[in-house]
């Protein structure tokens, strides 16, 4: 039976050695591994910091970029930016959205989507968080994932603080150097410069933390329902180890006598 | 159904015989859940239940999907996204599902090695291994069309590469590839049959599984010990055998449940580590993701696909003897469905007259060694082709060929097997002596 442990154990890890090694070849650039409230299998969002990235975004980021699978109503959705319901009607109005029937704009009302944004050539941000890995470790296999996450945000926030200053100009476009971007120059200028968004709370507004506020905002309009999915996690692994306890003193009692251990 | 001699169903009162007389469903039922059972079935017996798991819960929550998603390529992604948002608990069916491909393939490879070590393909049990590996290659195509529904960049090139296989074939494969997908390009037309596909293989699958169990609850179980039950009378089966109910039923759903508390950890706690980030990008036939990598179930395969290139001998001997018609492309088109098929025959490659690997002393080396190859095919279809990847490939690929197509063979006509157990009940006592044998030890 040693044997088949074996087996087991090494397909196991030839699974993990391949998956890990097929993220790993993905990127290039550095990722800085920053700090986020919603890490780990307990980690949940931090529901002041996604109401100062909802401003970066609205401010900032919102001028090219859309997040187009978002409604404005989520804003008040448990375990996001957690917005009172008058505060969403007072950030939708002040939002045009077309609408079919009218065939013309009008201010945005919850129940719609945000408007997608993409006259710039910008990408959409919603899924942003989950469509780039920042992490592999460790040795490859991915498996920090089940404590840091798969480095999405990271990737986002070490973007936002990358720029070394540079440009360069090819091809009648300014491009930007960027330490993370995998090739390195990327066509978005420096959109963070310190003290640009003004917080009603008085949090630090230098650029590192814009960054990493709107890089946590931007993992809330990914993955909604992380906290209740973590949630729920607990409750069905903690049936199942219950579960696994009973079926395997019944299945000890049960065979105790063909194996005469009774 | 013919097979171990054992206690069948009786009908008793009056509406059991009644029924019993026009349709005898108790009866099969009765037989299926108490067929006995080798009582020396080891901890890897049970990929077999969590295989069925994993096919319920993947038509289950299937079903589920299917009435929130739109096979429509303007509308696929979002579809899909509005499952995870908006949907009650979609979130959960999906990543359920996404994961379960994983789960389902995880089990099928340590059924199909259980299989490989202890003979279980060998006579009686060829149409059970034949059904399979049909049941496989079911699996196989279901999965590669359901990857394709999210409509994400790798779902679009992972079609257009996987059907582009198709198209190498020589003469007919521009036309063929055409009409699988259904235009010049994976589209519209692609998505739409694909989802078609997906919805109908399950079902093809279960009946497949249907069989697979009918065959081997005819031939019986094989074991670790690889001998067969002894059918002279119910008696002496039943010192080889245990009833399924409740002795393997109990031990497979405890299995079961291990292995599903780290299959709910994944879906709960890191539900995207199996998948591809790029795949939360909406497909864009205009921009060819980095690089286009298959879910890790495929890649061993997808490994030897790539190792056949055009600077190896063989190809070009290949391509010479053809006058060109098999180029680097479809030799490797061909190696690929080759290493299953030679997969499929390995009860007439194998000629050792013993069934289990345990007695053989020198097949155990080959055959960890081949467990080992499958692995590093596995590291070596994730890398880019280039430095030492295709000359690893390469050497994975010629192993995994000459595993079934000569050593199996020779290593029957030459090895000298270790001396086999008469019977199941000298296996197992041999495991869990009897209380006489322990008492006379013990003097």
């Amino acid at each position: 039976m040693i044997r088949n442990s074996i087996l087991a154990a090494l397909v196991a890890l030839g699974l993990g050695a391949s998956l890990g090694a097929t993220g790993a070849m993905a990127q290039e650039g550095e990722v800085t591994d920053y700090s986020f409230s919603f890490e780990g299998p307990f980690g949940t969002y931090d529901k002041a910091q996604l109401q100062r990235g909802l401003q970066v975004f609205t401010e900032v980021c919102a001028a090219c970029h859309g997040v187009s699978q978002l409604y404005f109503r989520n804003l008040a959705d448990p375990g996001g930016p957690e917005l009172s319901i008058d505060q969403v009607k007072a950030y939708a109005k002040e939002i045009e959205v077309y609408d079919k029937e009218l065939d013309d704009t009008r201010p945005a009302k919850p129940s719609d989507q945000f408007p997608p944004n993409t006259d710039a050539g910008a990408p959409d941000l919603s899924l942003m968080a989950k469509a780039r890995a920042g992490f592999h470790g460790p040795m490859g296999l991915g498996i920090n994932q089940l404590l840091k996450g798969m480095g999405g945000p990271e990737y986002i926030a070490s973007i936002l603080t990358g720029f070394t200053g540079k440009t360069k100009e090819e091809g009648g476009s300014t491009f930007y150097e960027n330490k993370t971007f995998p090739s390195g120059w990327m066509k978005m200028p420096p959109p963070l410069e310190d003290g640009l968004v003004e917080y009603a709370d008085g949090s630090p507004n230098d650029v590192k933390s814009m960054a990493k506020d709107v890089a946590a905002f931007l993992m809330w309009t990914a993955e909604p329902k992380m906290t209740v999915r973590k949630k729920t996690g607990f409750v069905v692994i903690a049936f199942l180890v219950l579960l696994t306890s009973l079926l395997y003193l019944t299945n000890k009692k049960l065979w105790a006598g063909p194996k005469r251990k009774a | 159904m013919a097979g171990i001699p054992h206690d069948h169903y009786e009908p008793r009162t009056g509406f059991e015989k009644w029924l019993h007389e026009r349709l005898p469903i108790v009866a099969l039922a009765y037989d299926t859940l108490m067929i006995p059972t080798p009582k020396n079935l080891n901890w890897m017996w049970i990929w077999g239940v969590v295989l069925a798991f994993a096919l319920v819960l993947q038509i289950a929550t299937g079903v589920v999907l299917a009435m929130h998603y739109t096979p429509n390529v303007n509308l696929a992604f979002d579809s899909v996204e509005s499952i995870m948002r908006n949907v009650n608990a979609g979130w959960a069916l999906r990543y359920a599902h996404a994961n379960g491909a994983s789960l389902f393939f995880f089990a099928v490879y340590l059924h199909i090695f259980r299989g490989l070590y202890y003979g279980s393909y060998k006579a009686p049990r060829e149409v059970t291994w034949i059904i399979g590996m049909l049941i496989y290659l079911v699996m196989m195509g279901t999965a590669f069309m359901g990857y394709v529904l999210p409509w994400g960049q790798m779902s679009f090139w992972g079609a257009t590469v996987i059907t582009g296989l198709f198209g190498a074939i020589p003469g007919i494969g521009d036309a063929l590839q055409t009409w699988l997908l259904g235009g010049p390009a994976v589209d519209n037309a692609t998505l739409n049959r694909f989802f078609s596909l997906h919805y109908l293989l399950p079902f093809i699958l279960a009946a497949l599984v249907v069989v697979h169990i009918w065959a081997f609850h005819t031939t019986g179980n094989n074991n670790p010990a690889g001998v067969e039950v002894r059918r002279g009378s119910k008696e002496e089966a039943a010192r080889d055998t245990l009833p399924f109910w409740p002795y393997f039923v109990i031990k497979d759903l405890f299995a079961l449940s291990v292995v599903l508390i780290g299959f709910f950890t994944i879906v709960y706690f890191m539900p995207n580590f199996l998948g591809e980030p790029v795949n939360y990008v909406k497909a864009n036939p205009l921009a060819t993701p980095a690089d286009i990598v298959p879910e890790w179930y495929f890649l061993p395969f997808y490994a030897i696909l790539r190792a056949f290139t055009q600077d190896v001998w063989v190809v070009q001997i290949a391509s010479f003897l053809t006058g060109g018609i098999v180029d680097a492309k479809f030799f490797g088109v061909i190696a690929m469905f080759g290493s299953i098929v030679a997969l499929v025959l390995v009860p007439w490659l194998d000629t050792s007259k013993v069934r289990s690997g345990k007695y053989r002393p020198s097949f155990k080396w080959w055959f960890w060694l081949l467990a080992l190859d499958f692995v590093v095919l596995m590291w070596a279809g994730s890398q880019k082709p280039e430095g030492m990847v295709p000359a690893i490939s390469l050497i994975g690929a010629s192993y995994w060929f000459a595993y079934f197509l000569v050593i199996l063979p020779v290593l029957g006509l030459f090895e000298k097997p270790l001396p086999v157990p008469a019977t199941i009940e000298e296996d197992f006592d041999a495991h869990y002596p009897p209380k006489d044998a322990q008492a006379s030890a013990a003097e």
